[in-house]
């Protein structure tokens, strides 16, 4: 077993961070300059990290397989980042935000590095303003708040909605300055395919120039990954195509740990799926449930008539709609946690109430809120007995303005206008809580090597709130890793610089060129898609928004027949030394096929249900998760082996909050 | 629906290119990326190589795709990036031609694949506000009105596609240099060192082989986020404010 030590420092909860800073270890500025820091990835974290320790003077390598570290997937974020400001003096505080974050994610996660969270995320907020990040606004010329799932305050800051853009637009900015600067050099296009260590320390990593085809040794006294999460394992989610776990992954095959990879976030609101060749999904921003009411027909026979064509979502009256969330959770209504509001639209849809033609899907209809927005905007025009259709003009207006950029990317891909009927959604993976273990300084358990952001498990227990993930790779890249990289940096100051010309450097870039010739050399038949599709199916079916016991046994079988067969007739065409889209793939394919295993072992471990992870053979009698605290309150660090992944345990102490069965009723 | 695409292939930066014709089975519902994968899955199939073509997010966010179909940038529907471009735009029976963005600062690497380092180099340059992590007052300390925010907001909604560029009959980058100088000096923070900003981010514009701009308005027309061509003109004053009060 390998003692996973948490690196908690002493002391009361609130004054954690506080203590750790003014005491850590701190390397004087001629030090830094000798140091060297490779990050990897350009999100949010990694932007952010590889900028702010550029600023402090750590000679910083950064990496993306990207064209430019502008396109990472932060970007892609609609809805909002979180920070306890209070702002808006409705009852918001530091420890009301931690609160939040420790049950949200059904208090599986660590009370230390959520409080930590909770603490810098209001310097996020201070630190994107100076940057130029244009927020949204009051017409006081104040920053502007809106309300996010599973909570009852207005913390949530945003950005229209395209929040993660102007976040990461901030970060890109930010990283151009020290690389103008000679702080931070830049590697586009550049994938790491393997992870150096030297004396069991992390020095180094090979990363393909994906230009060239050539693999390329850079040396590093420590090495940072903020390369996001795993979605993409399930084939369609709301990653982007080339989101993708084979960093992370070669770092596991080095020694670090994966944690609790079961813990899966299925978002609830995205747009259907309509064809089998569709590529990937589309989130609409959890912010459309702050006016969005959720429904399904009452009557099974109108969602039949529904999915069939015959009637549409306006068709139905008042009294026949079943608004089943505010109907479930009368304190949460619609704004319900992601986990929740997604295994309650799945009851539906399996009782026969959808409402798409495959059966998946509910609407989320924002006619209520036009009809208040209307009324509203015609007191404050001073017009007095509005007509009915002036009431809808105004309320459509208003409607437009929060949320026009959404609606017009659900007409552009659903074809039907959102404005005169109902949306209709569907859950759809969107987020992985689980990541590579690390502890209190981000630090995993191989010396050296660090993780930030989506990448690690960090902060958000088995569910994530809404617009927490901005908020925790910017919390991760510009206010903790400058500062928790120190105590191992403080010990390195004497190191010479890392020669690439070390033994294990060849070996690592001849284990890499080995594994691209093999699969190059296959020569099969099928095309990495169909392997990738075949993948996500079996992911979805038996390791999505409800798992059992058998079913994830009969999973695990599958998959490893899928890996079996894909290295012995996967067809990867073109050649390896050049521009090949195709090759990139087939690695990254290789890797989900080792991941997905990894996640339905853990799955299979957690006999219990808690947030994002639910285990049909532990439920209430209503239906909701069950929690078993006595036995699973630990967090689940998984060691690769071919044959026989092992689990590691970090067992979870709460000594600020008292675990409680998650109401939202 | 059954269309015929020309497609332009090339090996690589210095080969020649040229347009191939493919034939490719599509419904209404897929995107036109969607219909690329089901020409590449014919395509691998048949044990050949794959067209390759840039793509990410698929969502209209993160810039990266870069069709030009029937000689428009990012195809025929307005404020659309090719990757929400959806088949219904189109008819069964039609021929459809696509090729890369063609412009001197964005060479191409491989098919319809080009390199855009070129607008990295741009931002590098001075497309940012000099702030350290951790020097930041309290973000309600710097007010800033509604309208002027939203202004600031529209011309940062850019996601630096290209397509501008690509539209441009001199290749020029105006639009894109332009809205990142107006993104920045609209809000109060960016005001500070806008100056010395304008002239490096258009210096380097020039170094990057872009052309000049002589107001065609190709670029607005066919930018995906409709950023407005008033950028331009903010930048063209500012331009010439900074160099006659510069020493």
């Amino acid at each position: 077993m390998i003692n996973l030590d948490a690196k908690v420092p002493e002391g009361p909860l609130e004054d954690k961070w506080t203590n750790y800073r003014s005491k850590m270890n701190l390397v004087a500025p001629n030090n830094k300059r000798r140091l060297e820091v490779i990050v990897v990835g350009t999100g949010l974290a990694g932007a952010a990290a590889a900028a702010t320790m550029g600023e402090l003077g750590y000679n910083v390598k950064c990496f993306t397989f990207h064209d430019s570290p502008r396109r990472a997937h932060s970007i892609a974020a609609q809805g909002g980042i979180n920070a306890a400001k209070n702002y808006q003096n409705d009852g918001d505080s530091v420890y009301r935000l931690f609160y939040d974050t420790i049950k949200g994610g059904d208090y599986r996660s660590r009370e230390a590095n959520v409080h930590r969270l909770a603490e810098v995320s209001r310097n996020i907020i201070d630190q994107a303003v100076a940057q130029g990040v244009p927020f949204a606004r009051e017409y006081g010329g104040l920053l502007a708040n809106r309300s996010f799932g599973g909570v009852q305050v207005s913390r949530t800051f945003y950005a229209r909605g395209q929040t993660g853009q102007q976040l990461l637009i901030g970060a890109y900015q930010s990283l151009s300055r020290q690389i103008s600067l000679g702080n931070v050099q830049m590697y586009n296009r550049h994938e790491m395919l393997d992870l150096v260590k030297i004396d069991g320390k992390a020095r180094g990593i090979i990363a393909r120039n994906l230009l060239t085809g050539k693999l390329e040794r850079f040396a590093a006294h420590c090495v940072v990954l903020a390369t996001g999460g795993y979605g993409n394992v399930f084939y369609l989610s709301t990653n982007a195509m080339n989101s993708n776990v084979t960093a992370a992954w070669r770092a596991v095959k080095k020694g670090a740990l994966m944690a609790n990879p079961c813990y899966t976030q299925i978002h609830p609101t995205c747009i259907p799926q309509s064809g089998e060749y569709q590529s990937k999904l589309t989130l609409m921003s959890e912010s459309l449930r702050n006016d969005g009411r959720v429904w399904v027909p009452k009557k099974k026979e109108d969602a039949v008539a529904i999915q069939e064509g015959k009637k549409k979502g306006v068709d139905i009256a008042e009294g026949d709609r079943d608004y089943y969330l505010e109907r479930r959770y009368p304190a949460f209504g619609n704004l319900v946690p992601r986990d929740v509001a997604s295994r309650a639209a799945k009851v539906e849809c399996d009782k026969g109430h959808g409402i798409v033609s495959t059966g998946k899907g509910v609407f989320l209809d924002f006619a209520s809120a036009i009809q208040r927005y209307g009324k509203s905007a015609a007191h404050t025009q001073g017009i007095n007995n509005p007509s009915a259709t002036k009431i809808v003009e105004l309320g459509e207006a208003v409607i437009k303005e929060k949320y026009g950029n959404l609606f017009q990317m659900y007409e552009k891909i659903s074809g039907e206008n959102p404005y005169k009927n109902p949306m209709k959604i569907y859950p759809a993976v969107h987020y992985t809580m689980g990541g590579v273990w690390v502890d209190y300084n981000l630090e995993t358990n191989v010396p050296g090597l660090f993780a930030l952001g989506e990448a690690n498990f960090s902060d958000h227990g088995a569910n994530r709130l809404g617009a927490s993930a901005l908020m925790q790779g910017l919390a991760d890249g510009y206010f903790v890793i400058p500062y928790t990289v120190g105590p191992f940096l403080s010990g390195e100051i004497r190191t010479e610089k890392i020669s690439t010309d070390a033994p294990e450097f060849a070996a690592a870039e001849k284990n890499t060129q080995d594994q691209i010739d093999k699969l190059m050399n296959v020569k099969g038949k099928q095309s990495v898609e169909s392997f990738h599709r075949r993948l996500g199916k079996i992911m979805w079916e038996y390791c999505g928004m409800a798992r059992n016991e058998e079913g994830l046994k009969k999973a695990r079988k599958m998959i490893r027949e899928l890996r079996a067969e894909f290295w012995s007739d996967v067809f990867v065409p073109g050649s390896k030394d050049e521009f090949n889209p195709e090759l990139e793939k087939a690695g990254r394919v290789a890797d989900f096929l080792e991941m997905g295993e990894v996640m339905i072992l853990d799955a299979l471990d957690r006999e219990e249900s808690c947030g994002g992870h639910f285990r049909e053979e532990h439920k209430s009698e209503e239906g909701e998760a069950k929690r078993n605290d006595a036995d699973y309150t630990y967090v689940a660090a998984w060691e690769w082996d071919e044959n026989e992944p092992k689990v590691h345990k970090e067992h979870l102490v709460f000594e600020n909050v008292e675990l409680k069965t998650r109401s939202y009723k | 629906m059954n269309l015929t695409l020309k497609v332009w292939r090339q090996k690589g930066a210095n080969v020649k290119g040229a347009l191939e014709t493919y034939q490719v089975k599509a419904n209404e519902h897929m995107s036109f990326l969607e219909m690329l994968d089901v020409l590449n899955e014919d395509l691998i199939s048949q044990g050949k190589e794959p067209v390759a073509f840039a793509h990410d997010c698929r969502e209209g966010i993160c810039g990266t795709c870069n069709l030009v179909i029937d000689g428009r940038p990012h195809g025929p529907q307005q404020g659309t990036t090719v990757c929400q471009l959806h088949m219904r735009a189109f008819k069964d029976g039609q021929t459809i031609v696509v090729e890369p963005w063609r412009a001197a600062a964005f060479p191409i690497i491989k098919d319809l694949v080009v390199d855009r380092s070129s607008f990295d180099a741009i931002i590098q340059a001075g497309g940012f506000i000099s702030v350290n992590t951790g020097q930041a007052q309290d973000g309600n300390a710097i007010p800033i009105e509604k309208d002027t925010a939203s202004l600031a907001f529209d011309a940062a909604t850019c996601i630096g596609c290209g397509a501008c560029v690509a539209a441009c009959p001199n290749g020029s980058a105006m639009l894109f240099t332009s809205a990142k100088v107006s993104h920045l000096a609209l809000m109060p923070q960016g005001k500070v060192e806008h100056e010395k900003r304008v002239q490096k981010m258009v210096a380097q514009m020039d170094l990057e082989g872009f052309g000049n701009c002589s107001n065609t308005g190709a670029c607005e027309v066919e930018c995906p986020k409709e950023i407005s061509i008033s950028n331009i003109a903010r930048l063209n004053r500012s331009y010439v404010g900074s160099v006659l009060s510069s020493d």
